[in-house]
This record gives structure tokens, sequence and C-alpha cells, in this order.
């Protein structure tokens, strides 16, 4: 067990690599418990998220859809990555990162200045998330038929409120599967049921894998308040039209832009070996770092997103125990739905 | 608690050694080691017929955490490797004292195994870090 910013989190409950496996073969589970919930309400809930967030809530038409997003500062640094879900113009849902939680809290009450919304964050909620090819059909069997009945046919990247529940089709693992908000109260009982059902429990060592396996970013390791989201594989996240909604850090982004960045890309490691975090790269025009690297349970091999001039080649070299070492340069994704996309 | 078998000797470094009764000794790392690494993925070895010293970093062992320097706790010559260890780097961790072993060395000297710790002082090592 590590201290996770005030949590109480497992690395592993057994072994990390048998976790990892699980989600990717048939279906794993995470207490993430942490992540914090934050409901944006009121008149001009819209208006304040299109003001607050890189990405444009005003895309969001369908109920319950979601979107992925930074949230930027004036310089177009990354406060913070998150999910925001629709369900009115003047009713949002965001979950945040617990690493920043009270930055974040702070942020978002110090940029609502001016706006007419309630921001709320909803402590009473625990959030697991169940993950892999067989997560949808064994949390089904925990499911009342009012709360199968709302999540039947639902697309990737929607939640919706069924009785107790909050049930997402989001995670964070390049797996289908769900994440569910549930009552603290009725938390425990929930997650005993889902490992009844065979659900593996799975940490955050395996969390970590399986989300770089899927080329997901970690806030605070591949991005942070100093760095562009143009540097961090986010570009797609940023909605530069319509030109005149002006975000937070908007004339910053554009002048990077016009400048150009450093880019985010993907290396792969297949002699022996572990890239790891904080590793000096050198490409092509210049040098750069590993933002994130492991071994790839899937792939039997190592992988890392590494943030290098935009310069950068095919391959690239790593220092690895005072030796440098040859690697592949790909896009920064690996593993989906349990297949190399190599 | 981990298990700490009587019959080895430890080096501080999380070593273990078994004489074998013929001026060869088996090494491998302690249960508790594997237990701070976690899960095993490269084991990189000696090569056969080099000489070494005590203390000098021969193997690594990299797990999803870190990748950790394994010294030799004696000095003499590589005699064997377990090659196992190239597919089933996970021998390491479920089985740190048997199939799991590392390297097998000829001692130049066998008293300087008599130098490492016993069972008890290897625990009490463990219980001050």
């Amino acid at each position: 067990m590590v201290d996770f910013h005030g949590w109480e989190m497992p690395i592993n409950y057994g072994s990390q690599i048998e976790e990892h496996h699980a989600v990717r073969r048939t279906a794993g589970m995470f207490d993430v418990s942490h992540m914090t919930i934050v409901d944006v309400v009121g008149e001009q809930a819209q208006n304040y998220l299109r003001h607050l967030l890189a990405n444009d809530v005003a895309k969001l038409k369908e109920r319950g859809k979601a979107l992925y997003s930074g949230m930027l500062n004036e310089e177009g640094g990354v406060v913070d990555d998150l999910i925001v879900y629709h369900f009115e113009t003047t009713n949002y849902r965001l979950v945040v990162n617990s690493a920043t939680r009270q930055k974040d809290m702070d942020w978002l009450n110090a940029q609502a200045e001016g706006f007419d919304v309630t921001i709320t964050e909803r402590p009473e909620f625990a959030m697991i998330a169940v993950q892999g090819p067989q997560a949808k059909e064994k949390a089904a069997g925990l499911f009342s038929s009012a709360q199968n009945e709302a999540v039947a046919g639902m697309k990737p990247f929607f939640g919706v409120q069924a009785e107790d529940l909050f049930i997402a089709t989001t995670g964070y693992t390049g797996e289908a599967g769900y994440e569910i908000m549930v009552p603290n109260e009725q938390a425990a009982d929930f997650w005993q049921k889902l490992l009844d059902a065979g659900v593996a429990p799975c940490g955050l060592g395996a969390r970590d894998t399986l989300r770089l396996e899927a080329g997901m970013n970690l806030y605070g390791q591949d991005m942070d308040e100093t760095i562009s989201p143009l540097a961090a594989n986010m570009g797609w996240t940023i909605t530069w039209e319509p030109a005149e909604r002006n975000f937070v850090g908007r004339k910053a982004l554009e002048a990077q832009k016009a400048a150009g960045t450093d880019k985010l890309v993907g290396l792969v490691l297949t002699e022996k070996g572990v890239l790891r975090h904080g590793q000096a790269v050198k490409v092509e025009g210049g040098e750069g770092v590993i933002t994130s690297g492991t071994f790839s349970p899937t792939l039997g091999h190592s992988i890392a997103m590494a943030r290098v001039p935009a310069s950068v080649g095919e391959t690239a070299q790593v220092e690895m125990r005072k030796k440098w070492v040859t690697v592949n340069v790909v896009k920064p994704s690996f593993v989906r739905n349990g297949k190399s996309v190599l | 608690m981990s298990n700490i078998p009587s019959d080895l000797r430890y080096a501080t470094t999380h070593e273990w050694v078994r004489p074998e009764g013929d001026g060869t000794f088996t090494v491998g790392i302690s249960e508790h080691a594997q237990e701070l690494l976690g899960d095993m993925v490269f084991v990189e070895l000696p090569d056969v017929g080099a000489t070494v010293s005590a203390g000098d970093d021969i193997a690594v062992a990299e797990s999803v955490k870190a990748a950790s320097d394994v010294y030799a706790p004696i000095g003499g010559e590589i005699v064997g490797v377990n090659e196992d260890l190239e597919d089933s780097p996970e021998l390491v961790n479920s089985d740190p004292y048997g199939d799991g072993w590392l390297f097998r060395i000829k001692a130049d000297d066998a008293d300087e195994v008599e130098g490492l710790l016993d069972a008890e002082g290897y625990q009490n090592s463990i219980e001050e870090e």
C-alpha cells in the first residue's frame, strides 16, 4: 500500500502482470475513488466550460456524452486533464485528478467569476472501474433491470445516472468496460459482488502499464502546468473553431502553435531492458526525455512515451544505465482491445 | 514475514549463497528482495567463465518497478548461469531459492563465505532497513 495523495492505495494485490493480463483477457477492476467528481450546474454552465476548457463542450449534443479536455492556464500549460459529461447546457459533471484536487477546485472557482454557475464537489461517491473484454457482461450481473436497460446499447464515452449508480462507458485501459460511481456506503459491497463474479482486483501498477499501452497520458508525468498540450499529444483535444471562443490559454496556445513545439512520441525497445521515466533521449535535431516508460506485459518488451523535438526521425537513442540504446519511434499508442497496434 | 532458509548465507545486498559441496556456490536473490522488486521481467546474467570479485555488480534483476544490480557475494569464476530465466524471469518471484537461482561461482577462497551473514544476521539487517 502507498499513500497516493492522501489515499491509501495498493500498487498491486498479487502479481501486477497477472492483474494487467486479467484486464486485457477477461475483466479487472480498480478502486478509483480517489478521482475527484465535480458537478457544474447553472444558467451559464455551458458558457463557463467553453471559457474554462480547450475542448468545446458545445460539441456535445446528446445527453450523457463525454468529452476529454485539457484545462489550461494563461501560459498555455496544462492545469489538469479531465472528462466532462454533458447532461444539459445547464448541467455537467467533471472528473478531475486527485493529485491536483485542491489546485483544480481553486482554479474552477477562480475562473467561475462572472458566470452564473454552482460548482459542487461530490465526495459522497466512490468510483470503481471495471475494464476488459468481459467487464460489461460481469457488471451486468450486478445491475438492476432498470440499470441494465439504461446502459443497453450505450456507445463508448457516455454516462448515465441509473438509480443509485452513475454508469459510464469510459476508462483508462484501452479496453471496453465501465467506470461506475457508487454511493460510498454501497461501495464495499459492490466491490465484493464484482469479486464474487470473477473480476480481478487490480492496483496502481497495472493501471499504469495498461494506460501506457493504450497511449493515455498521466498528469504530472506526461504533462503539467509547464507543458503545452501540443507537446503532450493533446492537440486533438483543442477545438480551435469558432475562432472567437476565447478559452483560457488560447492566446498562448496560438503563439506556441505558430512557433512550433516539441511532440510526444512512442518509443519501442524490443531487446532486453526497461525504458523508465526521466531517461534522456537523443533524436534527430535535438534532445528529449522519457515522460513515462514501462515493461509492456501485453507486448513482452518495453515501451515509453517521450517528449522530443518535432524533427524526430524513425529511431532515437535512449540513455539506459549509462549506455545509449537505439529504439524505434512510433505514434504514442501501443495496444487497443487486447491487440498490438504496432 | 518472508522466508529466510537457515542453510544459506546472505549478503546485505540481498543475495543468498548455497554451498554445493564441491567448491562451487549457487547464488540468487532472497524472497524479501523479490518481494520488494515485484514482478521480474528481465534478468541479465554474467558470462560463464568471467572472473569476479566480491562486491562487483555482475547481474541485473529488472522488474516492473526498477532495475536492480546484483552483486557477487564472493570472488571467483562464474561456472554456470540459470538460462531458464531468459524465457521465465518470473521464476525469481515464484521460487527465489530454487528454480529462480541466478548463477554459480567457483570460489577463489571458500572461506570468504564465512564472512557473509547467516539467516539470523540477514533477518536483522532487513529489519534495520
